[in-house]
């Protein structure tokens, strides 16, 4: 199941792979998403750039354990997420469009150890995690659409080999 | 993220969304995802391109150095390439990315989230420190 259809209105608990026709499949409104999804976007942009995530010599110098640069940057965010997420629940926030916070916790599969040491071995030679290849390329460094194109067809791979995979 | 747009935060869930909708073929994976609601994760990942543009643009004194200068190359792009895949599948495979699994995840205490995390981790050091001589030894790093 697609973590990009977290829709909020939709029940949290809902897991596992269902028909598309038991789910709405409309376009999000304009102002309600499209725009702020836009700002939040350029602005991540901004701050991955700036704050150098999207380099692959501090990505190597990561796994390497030369630096503490990224490990201190996933750290605080993961601390501010964790920090609002308390405070959205504890005071019963709800979104500009009036939703309340639900997560839809990310079930244990072994997808998630495979695939994520693939992906690990995948971020090592790239240097970049998915949000970085965007911003490489929006920054003028064209190299990066080799990433993207090689990601998609990752995808591609994924989807035809998923019937196959445990 | 959630205040303003009511979406749980992902990047690599972007790839699904331009298979979906360039050419869903006959994989499942791809053909039942419902790509109309998801057109937001497109949205994001061009404000990411456009944000890191102004920074690289406006916002730098020096530009940013994204790649080192040996992997702008031709050895670089196959390398490159060969990287993008394995985060492509590996990132759908395990179900998100780094921004999905370990800060998102992490932060609302989803335990597979940082089995994840952990595994992303077992991959990089494994590439870095293992097979770290055969893809960067030229590089003299």
């Amino acid at each position: 199941m697609s973590v990009a259809d977290t829709n909020l209105e939709q029940n949290p608990q809902s897991l596992g792979p269902e028909p598309a026709s038991n789910r709405s499949d409309q376009f999000p409104g304009f102002s309600t998403t499209i725009l702020p999804v836009a700002a939040i976007g350029t602005f991540f942009g901004i701050v991955l750039t700036k704050s150098e995530v999207v380099r692959w010599q501090r990505v190597h110098d990561m796994f390497l354990f030369r630096e503490a640069h990224m490990y201190l940057i996933i750290a605080t965010g993961i601390l501010v997420a964790m920090v609002s997420i308390l405070l959205i629940r504890k005071l019963g926030i709800k979104s500009v469009s009036q939703k309340t916070y639900a997560y839809r916790p990310r079930p244990f599969e072994p997808g998630v150890i495979f695939g994520g040491t693939i992906f690990g071995c995948g971020w090592a030679i790239a240097g970049a995690c998915p949000g970085p290849i965007y911003s490489q390329i929006g920054g003028g460094q064209w190299m990066a659409l080799f990433t993207l194109v090689g990601a998609l067809a990752g995808t591609y791979l994924f989807a035809w080999l998923k019937p196959k995979l445990p | 993220m959630f205040l303003l747009a009511g979406r749980s935060f992902g990047i690599s869930a972007s790839f699904q969304e331009i298979g979906a909708i360039c050419a869903p073929g006959n994989l499942a994976y791809l053909k039942n995802h419902r790509w109309k609601s998801g057109v937001w994760t497109l949205i994001f990942v061009v404000g990411i391109a456009f944000g890191g543009y102004i920074a690289n643009n406006f916002l730098s004194h020096v530009p940013v150095e994204f790649l080192p200068p040996s992997l702008v190359s031709i050895g670089g792009a196959f390398r490159l390439l060969v990287g993008g895949l394995l985060v492509g599948f590996g990132a759908r495979y395990a179900g998100g990315c780094t921004s999905g699994h370990a800060i998102m995840g992490i932060s609302n205490l989803n335990w597979p989230s940082l089995i994840a995390t952990a595994f992303f981790f077992v991959g990089g050091l494994g590439v870095t420190w293992g097979l770290g001589n055969l893809i960067f030894g030229g590089l003299g790093l």
